[in-house]
């Protein structure tokens, strides 16, 4: 399946390479240099690479490129899925997955890729048995182990490999056991200039930090179940339960996890927790623009709008702009022609807003182009879609373990086109005007 | 890597061919360390390779792992190090894991070029492979047959074959593993390989289940022969399987099904289309030709279901696809929300999904269209991206959400992204061709945008025009004068040249237009690109024969320019118009015909979808990915036009069943022993066929003698003992169940092996018979049906449960055709009872069916239907009867209890009622409520209960131990945990009550 894998840093140059079959030349990388040269933007390189006689397949995280070098058919996303997966070990051993933190630990990387794959052939890829085999380094660690000479590799084969439950690690003991639930939502929006929405879904995951001594059992009850349309599950939830009773009940992994994603469609209704109006114009023949935008809380039910963060992307002709914000910090690069406006919390008795003029390029066209607005932000203690948990349990355990549930909303993929909806280029009233007008 | 035979050089592609070369040279002189100082930028490293060399020989353990240390980061940088070889070599037997684990890396990415020095690092290997810490044995198989030394390959054979027969399921993965690395470096060990392959699929670990398929997918994806026994196996192993194993199986079983069981497409869609009309007909056709799906195929697509909620976007995309290549039509469509949920994923992963998606969304626009709105396009999505979604969004676009559609499309043409901008021109000229309806629409909006300032969206928009209006050829002069105004501003070539030919297609709506451009371009022609300058020759020819008055001079003279002009296309061009059009003794037969040559009616260009011929590589794969075939990319073939054989799926016992039997029902086997000889006279003769359609005219005939008994039967008591059909001793229920292999539970146990034992499954002689209405005289007009759990073994299926139903005619009329109509869920297995034809008033009569609950008290929800009417009824089945009795002995119990502990037990302290106080009445409480057999018991004040559950065979054990006074302590122990709260409830109301 997966030959070999190389990591590519922003400037191109390969800092790693690991082999699982014979040694592939990394000259096979050039090809993907050439890709590379005709995407524009880092983004744009195709993930899959037809080359002579290997295939290519890359994904770029943390402004790393890693490409599996791949010689026959495999399913595409069984790599891609994998590569992902060796991202987000490396980020929950190191804290971060930079070049520096791959450089600096690459011994422990290469003991990781190895017992990640055997043959090309995914192996251990549970991050709590990846733990059992290979000890995170910390610099408690590494102390202890050059005063002793202990090592960070286990003996022993990983109890998780071989039991019912391979995620769970046996002898868990805590002296606080305790059970944290995260619920992030985020929306995905596009919203028109009117503040109509034109589409508009949620992204919801319920993160865990479990740490509880011995086999816990636990169940967790929504209130409001149905909402949850469509789910995927960390493997250790009970499907068939879920199927019957709508409850969550699992044996959870040791420490952090996702327990669940879920998504809420663009058939449902979203609330949408913010408005924006704004205004950008440009005027034939001056070289001057004006901007006008405000921001305003919507249908947060009480809560308080928090880290906002505007940026839009200005028409390539803007040079300058002059703005003047009620509250935070803007800049503008006038390089990239991004505008970033740091709001911080908005209150709703004083709106913010950024008001001001933009300076055009002397002798440019009008630009015929409004920008994309888009927002971030984040609302404590609310989940958007209303998603409330009900109870949670826990069996097998004597002890009384302490419980908590956080929610929150962020705003992901959240942007304000530039137009009105109603559709008038195209519409027939036009038609029969342009025709007089070739007339 | 198939293809690659025995020495290893041949790994090295042509790209490497350089640097090959100096390693082949390198192999030869193996320790010399030419190769450093060749490249002379080495040099430097080759003094520290020194100091390495040193460390590695000294005696402390600590300079040795830092040395390693540094050598794997060497090799991480992709630097040589083999000069250090034999260093590294003499530390394979090192007490230090680290070290030897980072030694092994070392070797396994220089054995190959250091053969002879390799091979001193086996013995070793050799020995570790005898460890007793399964672990190690593993890792050693793993670094000896990732050695790519082709002298050892009948050591690895020996190893892999020992391996195979390894008690630890994590060795005998590993052993799969090594399968594929020996195979691909020798493949004339195929056969002996896939008798190992073969041995292995029989394995029942989950463990195992992904990597052997995988290697049965390298070695020998076209002996299909070797899945059929393991077929139903693996589906029902498959949810427990790790993810990786679960996309490879699940791949394999594709084609598998695809080769063994029949369409479950066109036949359907056949007689609906063909009998729509008539519906009378339709119903007897469909009867007479019915499609039924192979329990087997249904149980591929059940099983893999639950996957589609599967975090790992690659097991999702194969149920997929699993589905798309193999559900019947109208199922495919619950694929859909998991795959949207994807384009929430990485970029990447949005990219495979939406490849896959488009594919799927020409044939069946339906399946995305609720979502269209997940396609729309932001502005932070990659380009690749954009171009997806904008090709899924024409390929959902029709006549009902076109006007929204069109809006997207609007916003996106002033995008930026000006590529995109292009992009989105050529999807809005798709959807004009497609939906007529809209085509004028477009067309305008296509006209405004011709006004745009941007040259690239107004060059793209001429071209689509131009296409357009072929397709369309119907009075669009004003378009035609419009875009010859534009002429002079557009530079882009492309669009020059499409509007040049536009002007001369439909010269004649423009009559006096079209010279006037001519004119222009005459003047212009020298500096115009090749494309404008053929163009150009093309208009001029086609004005000389509508308009020769007016243009014969313009004619001559662009004619002429194009004689000398540099390019040879032009000068050819030019000069076989010349001879085309204008008449002159040399010209022949051809000038006549020179307008039906020119001016012939040209078919319109079609808008096609780029994915349209994509649908011929399996969804998900590579090759799909590439729109090109990639290198071991098996064709999914098509359905076999007759299923071929379905027995060969059925699996023998494989072993006699070891346990005594210890009969719980004595009197009651004597009681009724001649009936006792009528069900195995009968058992016989249906293990005689199989269990399929084939033998379904005999089960027909077993269940007539059934209900012929039945009144019989209805006469004793409810209540009373059910004596009817007793226990039947264990060789006769081997006769019952040919084809049941799992009746041997298996366990997993938390240490080494697997452990398989066998439990007898009894038939509870005794418990008293509990009668549940089905559906109401006065709800079903006259009919009422009546429902009890015989807790006899289900004869149908295995895994189903019995139960039989009183159907019982209160009307003062005869009822016709009595029997089951619609099911839910969907995916419920009923055996259904046969048709009744007539049932009298006042008469009764007993069916039986089978249900397959799977384990769940979930209702299964059916209709039955007269001839008149249809009534919806349930039949919620109480959590003991989901249960078989097993019989074992009280150390066999203890045993097995001990292994369901922690999360399996599930107890609870009760209080029982006075009344139940005596071991009879426990007894009689316990089997009311769960059918379950007692184990003999030596201490008194303990009562022992043991079944399985009949769906899964899961292991449930009741054990109940009395304490003084009136309390007790009821434990439960199984897998099944939401089965053990619920029999713990209601054993607990049963013991309380008197």
């Amino acid at each position: 399946m997966i030959h070999s894998l190389f990591l590519i840093n922003a400037s191109g140059d390969i800092f790693l390479e690991k082999h699982w079959k014979s040694v592939v030349s990394r000259s096979v990388c050039d090809y993907f240099f050439e890709a590379q040269e005709r995407a524009t933007e880092p983004e744009n390189v195709p993930p899959v690479i037809p080359t002579p006689h290997h295939y290519l397949i890359s994904v770029l995280r943390h402004h790393i490129y890693f490409v599996a070098v791949i010689q026959s058919e495999v399913p595409p996303l069984f790599v891609i899925e994998f590569l992902h997966r060796v991202v987000d070990t490396f980020q929950d051993y190191f804290g971060v997955c930079t070049e520096a933190a791959i450089k600096d630990n690459v011994v422990v990387v290469y003991e990781l890729l190895e017992e990640m794959l055997d043959n090309g052939f995914p192996l251990a890829t549970e991050s709590n048995i990846l733990k059992e085999l290979i000890k995170p380094p910390t610099i408690l660690r590494t102390m202890v182990n050059t005063i002793t000479g202990s090592t960070n590799v286990g003996e022993q084969l990983p109890t998780g490999q071989l039991s019912v439950v391979p995620w769970r690690r046996t002898g868990v003991k805590y002296t606080n056991n305790e059970a944290y639930f995260d619920v992030v939502e985020e929306i995905d929006a596009i919203i028109d200039k009117s503040g109509s929405t034109i589409t508009a879904e949620i992204q919801g995951v319920i993160d865990a930090c479990v740490k509880l001594t011995g086999m816990p059992d636990l169940t967790l009850s929504f209130m409001n179940p149905r909402l949850l349309d469509d789910v995927s599950f960390h493997p250790c939830v009970r499907f068939k339960r879920w199927e019957a009773e709508r409850i969550l009940s699992f044996i959870p992994p040791d420490g952090n996890f996702r327990l669940l994603s879920y998504h809420v469609s663009s058939q449902n209704l979203v609330a949408i927790p913010v408005y924006v109006k704004h205004n950008i114009t440009f005027r034939e023949g001056s070289s001057q623009g004006r901007f006008d935008l405000t921001l305003g809380p919507k249908q947060t039910m009480g809560k308080a709008v928090e880290s906002v963060l505007v940026s839009s992307q200005l028409p390539r002709g803007v040079l300058n702009a002059n703005l003047n914000p009620s509250q935070g910090t803007y800049t503008f690069d006038p390089v990239t022609k991004l505008l970033t406006w740091d709001v911080g919390k908005i209150n709703p008795q004083k709106l913010p807003s950024l008001k001001g003029t933009m300076s055009l390029q002397a002798g440019a066209s009008k630009p015929d182009e409004n920008p994309t607005i888009n927002i971030q932000f984040k609302i404590q203690q609310m989940a958007i879609s209303g998603l409330k948990v009900n109870r949670l349990d826990m069996y097998g355990e004597k002890y009384k373990p302490f419980k908590g549930i956080k929610y929150m909303t962020k705003a992901g993929k959240f942007q304000i086109c530039p137009y009105n909806t109603p559709f008038t280029g195209f519409s027939l009233t036009v038609l029969t005007n342009q025709i007089h007008v070739f007339r | 890597m198939s293809g690659r035979t025995s020495t290893y050089l041949l790994s090295y592609n042509d790209q490497g061919g350089a640097e090959a070369a100096v390693e082949a040279g390198q192999e030869s002189t193996p320790t010399s360390s030419s190769t450093g100082a060749a490249f002379g930028l080495f040099s430097a490293d080759f003094k520290k390779n020194e100091d390495l060399k040193e460390m590695l020989e000294s005696n402390k353990e600590s300079l040795k792992l830092e040395a390693m240390k540094r050598i794997v980061g060497l090799i991480a940088k992709g630097k040589s190090a083999s000069e250090l070889f034999p260093a590294v070599v003499k530390n394979v037997a090192s007490k230090n894991i680290e070290l030897k684990k980072l030694v092994y890396v070392y070797l396994v990415r220089y054995a190959e070029k250091q053969q002879d020095l390799a091979l001193l690092s086996i013995s070793t290997f050799q020995r570790a492979l005898k460890d007793p810490n399964q672990f190690i044995r593993a890792s050693a198989l793993r670094v000896l047959s990732s050695i790519r030394v082709p002298i050892i390959v009948p050591i690895m054979m020996l190893a892999i074959k020992e391996a195979a027969a390894d008690l630890s399921p994590y060795v005998r993965k590993t052993s799969a593993h090594a399968i594929q690395k020996l195979y691909s470096l020798d493949p004339d060990q195929k056969e002996q390989l896939i008798e190992v392959i073969e041995k292995l699929l029989k394995d029942k670990s989950t463990l195992v289940a992904g990597s052997v398929v995988m290697a049965f997918e390298e070695v020998c994806p076209d002996r299909i022969d070797l899945i059929h026994k393991n077929y139903r196996k693996l589906c029902n192993l498959l949810v427990d399987v790790e993810e990786w194993g679960q996309v490879v199986i699940i791949s394999m079983l594709t084609r598998y099904a695809r080769t063994q069981f029949t369409s479950p497409w066109t036949e359907f869609d056949e007689n609906k289309a063909f009998y729509d009309s008539d519906s009378e007909e339709k119903k007897d056709q469909t009867e007479a030709k019915p499609y039924i799906m192979d329990p087997d195929h249904r149980l591929l697509l059940r099983n893999t279901k639950p996957l589609l909620q599967s975090r790992n976007t690659a097991v999702v995309m194969a149920v997929a696809q699993l589905y798309w290549h193999l559900a019947p039509k109208h199922e495919v469509s619950i694929v859909t929300k998991s795959l949207v949920r994807l384009l929430r994923s990485h970029r990447e992963v949005q990219y495979i999904v939406l490849q896959n998606i488009a594919t799927m969304s020409i044939q069946r626009k339906g399946m995305f269209e609720p979502f269209i709105k997940s396609f729309y396009v932001r502005s932070t999505d990659a380009t690749h991206i954009k171009t997806l979604k904008l090709e899924i969004l024409t390929n959902l676009a029709n006549e009902a959400n076109i006007s929204t559609i069109l809006r997207e499309f609007q916003t996106y043409v002033k995008s930026q992204d000006k590529a995109f901008a292009a992009a989105t021109i050529q999807a809005i000229g798709r959807c004009a061709t497609n939906i007529s309806e809209v085509t004028d629409t477009c067309l305008n909006g296509l006209v405004l945008l011709l006004s745009n300032r941007d040259e690239t969206v107004v060059a793209e928009s001429i071209v689509v025009i131009k296409k357009l209006l072929q397709t369309q050829p119907t009075q669009h002069g004003d378009i035609i004068k419009h875009m010859a105004k534009l002429f002079d501003n557009v530079t882009v070539p492309m669009a020059r040249a499409s509007i040049l030919w536009l002007m001369g297609e439909y010269c004649e709506k423009v009559p006096k237009i079209a010279p006037d451009v001519l004119r222009k371009m005459a003047k212009t022609f020298t500096a115009e690109e090749d494309i404008v300058k053929l163009q150009t020759v093309n208009l001029a020819a086609k004005l000389y024969l509508t308009n020769s008055k007016q243009t014969k001079l313009l004619t001559q003279y662009i004619l002429n320019l194009g004689k000398y002009d540099q390019n040879y296309d032009i000068r050819d061009r030019t000069r076989f118009i010349r001879q085309l059009i204008v008449p002159n003794e040399k010209s022949g037969a051809l000038s006549k015909y020179a307008r039906r040559i020119l001016l012939a009616p040209k078919p319109a260009p079609g808008l096609e979808s780029a994915f349209k011929d994509r649908d011929r590589y399996q969804l998900g794969t590579l090759s799909h990915s590439l729109n090109l075939k990639a290198t071991g990319y098996q064709e999914l073939p098509d359905w076999p036009a007759v299923a071929p054989d379905q027995s060969v799926r059925n699996v023998e016992i494989v072993e006699p069943c070891p346990c005594v039997c210890t009969e719980s029902g004595s009197e009651s086997e004597e009681e009724s022993s001649e009936d006792s000889e009528k069900t195995s006279s009968d058992s016989g003769k249906s293990s005689s066929g199989s269990e399929k359609s084939s033998s379904e005219s005999e089960s027909d005939q077993k269940k007539k003698k059934k209900t012929k008994k039945a009144p019989q039967k209805k006469s004793k008591p409810a209540g009373d003992r059910y004596t009817e059909i007793p226990a039947v001793c264990h060789n006769l229920k081997h006769c019952l169940f040919p084809q049941n292999d799992s009746k041997k539970p298996t366990f997993r146990t938390s240490g080494i092996s697997l452990f398989y034992m066998s439990f007898q499954v009894t038939t509870s002689s005794f418990g008293p018979l509990k009668t549940y209405e089905l559906l109401h005289h006065m709800t079903g007009k006259g009919l009422s049906a009546k429902y009890h759990f015989p807790r006899q073994p289900c004869l149908y299926q295995p895994s189903m449960v019995a139960v039989q139903v009183i159907l019982t005619n209160s009307s003062d009329h005869a009822l016709e055709e009595i029997h089951i109509g619609d099911q839910s869920p969907a995916s419920l297995n009923i055996h259904c009872f046969n048709t009744i034809e007539r049932l009298e008033p006042g008469a009764s009569v007993t069916v039986s069916m089978g249900i397959d609950f799977s384990d769940s008290t979930q209702a299964a929800n059916f209709q039955l239907c007269t001839k008149e009417d249809q009534f919806s009824v349930s039949i919620q089945p109480a959590v003991g009867e989901l249960l078989m009795a097993s019989t074992m002995t009280e150390q066999d119990f203890c045993k097995e209890q001990g292994k369901l502990q922690g999360m399996n037990e599930a107890s609870a302290t009760i209080t029982m009622a006075t009344a139940n106080a005596s071991r009879q009445a426990i007894n009689k409480q316990v089997l009311s409520v769960a059918n379950v057999g007692e184990v003999p018991s030596s201490q008194n004040n303990f009562s022992r209960f043991a079944g399985q559950t009949v769906s899964s065979r899961a292991l449930v054990l009741v054990s109940l131990e009395l304490s003084e006074s009136s309390g007790a302590l009821l434990t439960i122990n199984t897998e099944k945990s939401v089965m053990a709260s619920m029999l713990l409830q209601d054993l607990k109301q049963a013991l309380a009550q008197a």
